[in-house]
């Protein structure tokens, strides 16, 4: 090959609702290679596309949905869980995919994100941790690390964020992953396992976000923020054996290792609605 | 009777366990509910008897997961219900905007108790009844229902999913606490029998280009595609265009909004229901709905005893308010009286329509207006003229 | 690209697949990912401009036949903008 020549369709775009790209997310933003590994994931389920539901919330993350070519519902603000809770019990065929951000899921869904994952109802949520609130303009969240700045905490985040994985692992899910938008290969083979698991499942990816948290953080760009992803990330394979759950917590603060991996996968009895 | 859907029969039952029946016999095969007094019988209901009928209950952590999993359940195609009172009631107001602004079809029984606030858990109240109609942010229309007995809890929740159903709206059933609690004669007719008002489907098969929010019919409703049906089609709440895709434009949020307001008002004689007594001829006319409509009655009767040309016009539907029966009324009337369980609400749709005086008999709640205060009301219209009194009174 | 002081047994035997990489010029936002992560270094920067004004990526000279079609850049392009087809090797 001497050039790079130009296409006019990318593999996936039949997944991918083509009238309305580019999307709206800013160079360097992460969104976009989660929404590609999941697009990947499902062509490769085996499961007919027509089956595959996409359920989100309101922030970036929550506008993957209006990209997928799949029945989508954008909700509102913290509750794509009851929904994908609502549209699953009501048609068990369907496969639910809830694909929202930190805020949105950990915040104001936070309660609904603990209760589905303590009934382990048979919903699959992937959930883009970019460190703050990005729509709104860069705004602390639930999962901002302590000391970080955003516009709502000049001064530094005083606050520790939630250690999602732990908090997921005690909840109840019977899949916890946590990647970050480096991990591409990872990030698929999760989605594709958590399709074939029953049960609530949570795959965490932390992405760049260089507007909203990048800039604020003396991150200069999204590759840079992949670049730290890559220097610090560590795969732990058996928690607490390999380290201790609270290790879990991600500090940006020095050059702390961001832990990586497939921190909970077991059985426990899926939900089921009573039947007489 | 375990496994049959419809108890066809003659009941003496609870006013809750009416609604929980009528919600079964429209075909209701999901709900998602949360408990509190005065609703939670209904729950209760459900929760043994949708098993029993292969449908799902599932008791959630809150009000907002509930009504929010029953537009989730809507829309994969079930007909879905919740039942709550009025602190439930208002948590749940973002997501009546939701189903509104999606179009999603869902029944949201609100039996109604004392309050603002926490108030009177086990006594009733119909002060809900404006909160129905306006308590979303943003402009939309729904229809509200109000049951002046365990029979209507039944028929009206019927009613309230075939309005859902057709015109993909939320629907509510403002019950309060004594229809609720009440045991009373219940008629349950045979299945067949049982009226049942289906969501437009599709006219066009999936593929490129197929608009879900396009609307080709006279009655501006869309045709109501669910998940899982191959169409791959975008609800958001989002301001969006025939696509489903979200359009930040003044124009279509306007031609939008438009729609969805214009599709209720548009059909509204559909959804409208009242019942009247001693109209026909009647100079002053007391308007009430709901348990307080049991008085009312009462009062009018007495009335009419003693000579005084009194008629009721009883609110069934309070949304779409019956506007034109009562500018008809108007034309006979020399006097309007609403009576209510609450400070003066309804009565602002009636003074809106009329020129005649309206006098308001008012208690913010906690037990039954008796009929006194209203036969009082009465009275002193009749004969100190409709002026008289000056405006609204209290029933103290 | 380092060179071990091992190799492969089989490495004679062994096909490294060459691709072709594709873009979609207007998609590209300019986030430099494929650039940054290609195993290869076959990317760089263009001084061309899509149309909205984003630069893209172009094949680096001297790297026309050195795409391996491992398709990362295809994986961490959050556009859907890049993407490699293997073509068969001379």
């Amino acid at each position: 090959m001497a050039h790079a020549l130009v296409a006019e369709k990318h593999p996936l775009d039949d997944l991918i609702r083509r009238d309305r790209m580019p999307h709206i997310w800013c160079p360097g933003c992460g969104i976009g290679i989660v929404m590609r590994c999941y697009a990947q994931a499902i062509l490769e389920s085996g499961i007919p596309v027509e089956r595959h539901v996409v359920v989100s919330g309101i922030g970036c993350t929550a506008r993957v949905p209006g990209y997928m070519n799949l029945d989508s519902y954008h909700a509102t603000h913290g509750r794509p869980i009851p929904f994908a809770i609502g549209l699953k019990l009501a048609k068990p065929e369907l496969m639910v995919t809830v694909f929202s951000g930190d805020g949105d899921l950990a915040a104001i869904g936070g309660n609904h994100l603990i209760h589905a994952a303590r009934r382990n109802v048979d919903i699959k949520v992937i959930c883009i941790n970019n460190f703050n609130y990005g729509m709104t303009g860069g705004q602390v969240g639930p999962t901002t690390p302590l000391g970080a700045k955003t516009t709502t905490t000049p001064y530094g985040n005083p606050e520790h964020p939630f250690n999602l994985p732990y908090l997921l692992a005690a909840a109840g899910a019977v899949f916890v992953s946590r990647w970050t938008t480096l991990h591409v290969r990872q990030i698929k083979r999760d989605i594709l396992y958590s399709f074939r698991k029953p049960g609530f499942t949570f795959i965490e990816v932390l992405s760049p976000c260089p507007v909203g948290f990048g800039r604020p953080n003396d991150i200069e760009d999204g590759v840079e923020e992949m670049r730290i992803y890559r220097r610090r990330s560590q795969l732990v394979y058996r928690v607490p054996d390999e380290v201790p759950w609270e290790a879990l917590e991600v500090d940006l603060r020095e050059e702390r290792p961001i832990y990586v991996g497939r921190f909970v996968d077991r059985e426990r009895e899926v939900f089921q609605p009573v039947r007489r | 009777m375990k496994g049959r859907g419809v108890l066809t029969g003659v009941h003496f039952m609870h006013g809750d366990h009416a609604c929980a029946e009528g919600a079964i016999a429209a075909g209701c095969r999901f709900f998602a509910g949360y408990p509190i007094t005065p609703s939670t019988e209904i729950a209760e209901r459900l929760a043994q008897r949708l098993p029993e009928v292969g449908g799902v209950f599932i008791q959630m952590e809150d009000e907002i997961a509930s009504i929010v999993a029953v537009i989730g359940a809507s829309a994969a195609g079930a007909r879905a219900m919740t039942a709550t009172s009025g602190p439930g009631f208002s948590l749940m107001m973002e997501s009546v905007g939701l189903a509104a602004m999606m179009e999603i079809p869902c029944v949201i029984v609100d039996v109604q108790r004392g309050s603002p606030s926490t108030g009177l858990p086990t006594l009733p109240g119909q002060a809900d009844v404006m909160q129905a109609r306006w308590g979303s942010h943003g402009d939309y229309e729904i229809a509200a229902y109000a049951p002046w007995s365990p029979q209507e809890m039944f028929d009206l929740t019927v009613l309230a999913f075939n309005v859902a159903d057709r015109f993909r709206i939320p629907v509510m059933v403002m019950a309060d606490e004594v229809v609720g609690h009440m045991v009373e004669r219940v008629v349950i007719p045979p299945e067949d029998q049982i009226p049942r008002w289906e969501r437009k489907r599709p006219r066009y098969p999936a593929g490129d280009g197929f608009k879900p929010f396009l609307v080709e019919d006279e009655d501006l409703v869309p045709p109501m595609v669910h998940a899982g049906e191959g169409y791959r089609v975008h609800f958001t709440g989002l301001t969006h265009d025939e696509r489903g895709y979200p359009d930040m434009s003044a124009e279509t949020h306007h031609r939008l909004v438009t729609r969805l307001v214009e599709k209720v008002r548009r059909n509204a004689s559909q959804m409208i229901r009242y019942d009247t007594y001693a109209l026909d001829d009647a100079k002053i006319v007391v308007i009430s709905y709901g348990c307080t409509a049991r008085s009312a009655r009462r009062a009018v009767a007495d009335a009419r005893r003693m000579g005084i040309p009194a008629g009721l016009l009883r609110l069934i539907s309070l949304w779409p308010f019956p506007a034109d029966v009562v500018r008809e009324l108007a034309r006979q009337a020399d006097a309007f009286i609403v009576a209510e369980m609450n400070l003066g609400q309804m009565i602002c749709e009636v003074e809106r329509y009329v020129s005649q005086p309206v006098k308001g008999v008012f208690h913010a709640g906690g037990a039954m207006i008796p009929p006194d205060p209203i036969l009082q009301a009465i009275r002193e219209v009749a004969f100190h003229g409709p002026r008289a009194g000056g405006g609204k009174a209290s029933a103290g | 690209m380092r060179v071990y002081a091992r190799q492969p047994v089989n490495l004679t035997q062994v096909r490294i697949p060459r691709g072709q990489v594709f873009l979609i010029p207007d998609r590209c936002k300019g986030c430099q990912m494929c650039v940054e992560f290609c195993p290869q270094q076959v990317l760089r920067m263009s001084t061309a401009m899509n149309a909205r004004g984003y630069h893209y990526p172009e094949i680096a000279p001297g790297k026309e036949n050195a795409c391996v079609h491992c398709e990362f850049c295809m994986m961490v392009c959050p556009e859907f903008a890049i993407f490699t087809l293997e073509v068969d090797s001379a």
